[in-house]
């Protein structure tokens, strides 16, 4: 996975809330291997029109978000569906980071799986953020992991994000490998827990 | 935690899985439980790419659901990527030694369905799968949540999980549902209290004697709409109901094994003094049929109510909302409820399709007609055999309803069973998201028993006068 530091990049402004992954991903283009690249369907029933035409009042679609990195959104980004290509579509696009003031709690886990950065502020900073962006387009923002904070021109805000995916982003860490190192733990348990719960496992049946 | 501390449920399952905790918070979790459907591709992917195999294919358990046709299943799948991603968990079982329910199996249906009714999901246990749903599970007593598609390779590969603990909230429904209220109801009040996102990071354990009087059916209805609430689990602690539900099923502890069981399963119950970092009470007698208006589950009102009117929201973004979401409705601002005309009916999906769901729509259609089209496939291929026995299927057609196969169908729309653009569904499922149903597509989350109403009607109704005289 690769690890997220620093960045410093253009920022969409995109503040509706509840932005579910069923917005994010619709549900038929997940049957897509990896490989083919999810970018180009993110959000593609908010972007495009049963036409395929571009939709000019989704915020997206605005020449500020052309190639931007970082994602402004309202609350509850994420939530509903698991679906990890809801990630994929959003990192294939070329997304890095995501400000939210919440996600939900499965998107958030899927985010940090994938090295995308989901950082968590208020709604009045994210707000004021947006309005310097829509003053002045080509406008950078900064998003600093290990500082925990974004800049915007004169704006500088700490974002909140739990410890635990800090750490992983921040050192670009592999759960797997990770638990690599707990194996004689994990056997240890086995044991002592068929021992304790005789009952947890299935008792097998014929087909 | 010394002993006399007094726990949640939370807090005994959590304990009993934890397997080590690291100095930030993580815990590794050993899981009971593993089920995977077609969807779970990419994690079969990430271990392949790896080199790696499943860690314990005994706890692993394959369910074809997502991509299944309900209809012609005789025949040869006619989309060729939808047949690739059935063949596609065919493959996966069988290269990695998994039991699966597949496509042609007898027990085929819904894996939130599948898991209870074959004994396989059981007080205590710690189950994930890919798939937000998950939650369901934790009807039992057990913690069980949704993971994406990293975790699912994760689990594969190691049987564990790293997971920091929730949060804890309890939700108290106390007194007697009115007749004709359904677990369904109930479920929709609480997330229109709390808030779709209102439950994020924490585990949410249902009490009170509203949620003791429901039968498994309907707590696994309860617990499968945590999510819509934001809560990645929900539970209630298992009693009699539980272990009666359980006894006998294939995959459950047998005789003097089943004994010992329940022995162990009636410890899985809060303390009396154990705190929970918050608390929501309700008051089951107030609670009438609830439907939503919108496009998110909590935009969920009586049916007796009007849908809002932007003009007297106070809050610009509240009323931003409000537009947008009655926009894509198709619905004007302040119209009541029942003047809504709905094209077609749903009833299914892992909320709502197991045998009682499927009594309670059956009890209103017996002796009507539907004025719409619609669609009724039941949770399993078991529970629809059942639905057969007791003439339930006859009653769905005679209204004029298709009686199909078991899937997850109309809920995601992924296998083909879409509604049409434009088209109003009055649905038995548990996402009222834009274009869950399909592209364009206005979705109405309710009851079986208030999807029958509306069937009647040809228009979002209540069904408190349709059961008038009838066994509900």
């Amino acid at each position: 996975m690769e690890k997220f530091v620093r960045l410093t990049a253009k920022a969409c402004p995109l503040l509706l809330p509840s932005l579910n992954t069923d917005q994010i991903l619709p549900a038929r283009y997940l049957k897509w291997p990896r490989s083919k690249g999810l970018g180009t369907v993110l959000f593609q029933d908010l972007r495009f029109d049963a036409d395929g035409k571009e939709r000019a009042d989704f915020s997206f679609n605005q020449p500020i978000c052309r190639g931007a990195k970082i994602l402004l959104v309202g609350r509850n980004f994420g939530g509903g569906s698991s679906r990890e290509a809801a990630v994929y579509a959003i990192y294939d696009h070329g997304i890095r980071c995501v400000i939210a003031p919440s996600f939900g709690d499965i998107f958030a886990q899927n985010a940090v799986k994938n090295g995308l950065l989901t950082a968590i502020m208020p709604e009045e900073e994210i707000a004021k953020i947006a309005a310097v962006l829509a003053g002045d387009p080509e406008q950078t923002v900064t998003v600093d992991l290990e500082q925990q904070t974004i800049s915007c021109r004169d704006l500088c805000c700490a974002f909140a994000i739990d410890p635990v995916s800090r750490d992983q982003l921040l050192n670009g860490w592999d759960d797997v490998d990770l638990t690599e190192s707990y194996r004689a733990h994990i056997a240890a348990f086995k044991a002592r827990d068929q021992q304790s719960r005789p009952w947890a496992a299935p008792t097998t049946t014929a087909a | 935690m010394p002993m006399s501390e007094p726990q949640t449920l939370i807090d005994k399952l959590w304990s009993a899985h934890e397997i080590t905790r690291r100095e930030d918070g993580a815990a590794l979790l050993w899981v009971d439980r593993h089920y995977v459907h077609e969807g779970s591709f990419h994690g079969f992917s990430q271990m392949q790419a790896r080199g790696r195999t499943v860690a314990e294919p005994s706890l692993t358990f394959g369910v074809a659901d997502h991509y299944v046709p309900t209809r012609g299943r005789d025949r040869k799948i006619p989309n060729p990527e939808i047949a690739a991603m059935v063949c596609n968990l065919e493959k996966n079982a069988a290269d990695n030694h998994i039991s699966l329910f597949g496509l042609h199996d007898p027990r085929q249906g819904i894996v939130h369905v599948v898991g209870p009714e074959q004994g396989l999901t059981l007080p205590g246990l710690l189950i994930v799968c890919g798939d937000s749903h998950t939650s369901t599970h934790g009807a039992f007593g057990a913690y069980a949540f949704g993971i994406g598609a990293s975790e699912v390779a994760h689990v594969l590969m190691t049987q564990t999980i790293w997971q920091k603990k929730p949060k804890t909230m309890r939700v108290t429904v106390d007194g007697v549902a009115a007749p004709g209220i359904a677990a369904k109801d109930i479920a929709l009040a609480i997330i229109a209290r709390v808030h779709a996102d209102g439950a994020q990071g924490h585990a949410i354990e249902f009490a009170g004697s509203a949620i003791r009087a429901l039968s498994m059916e309907g707590r696994l209805t309860l617990c499968n709409l945590s999510i819509e609430a934001g809560a990645r689990c929900g539970m209630v602690a298992p009693d009699a109901t539980t272990f009666a539900y359980l006894k006998g099923r294939p995959y459950a502890p047998k005789g003097a094994a089943f004994e010992q069981a329940v022995e162990a399963w009636t410890k899985l119950t809060s303390d009396p003094r154990a705190a929970f970092d918050r608390d929501v009470t309700l008051d089951a007698g107030g609670i009438a049929p609830i439907v939503t208006w919108g496009t998110t589950p909590d935009d969920a009102l009586p049916i007796d109510a009007t849908v809002p009117d932007p003009a007297r929201e106070s809050d610009p973004v509240r009323a931003q909302y409000l537009r947008d979401a009655l926009d894509y409705m198709g619905i004007a601002p302040g119209k009541k409820l029942t003047e809504i005309a709905v094209d077609r009916v749903f009833i299914g999906s892992c909320t709502n399709s197991r045998i009682e769901d499927l009594r309670a729509a059956a009890a209103v259609l017996a002796g009507r007609v539907s004025k719409v089209p619609g669609l009724v496939s039941p949770g399993s291929t078991l529970v629809k055999r059942q639905a057969e026995e007791e003439g339930l299927d006859k009653v769905f057609r005679d209204a004029g309803l298709e009686w199909a196969e078991s899937g997850c169908s109309m809920c995601v729309g992924i296998n083909g069973d879409l509604v049409p653009s434009g088209e109003r569904c009055a649905s038995t499922t548990n996402r009222n998201f834009r274009g869950r149903q399909g592209p364009g597509a206005r979705t109405h989350l309710m009851s079986p028993a208030m999807v029958a109403a509306a069937a009647v009607a040809g228009h979002l109704a209540d069904v408190r006068p349709l059961l008038a005289g009838r066994k509900a």
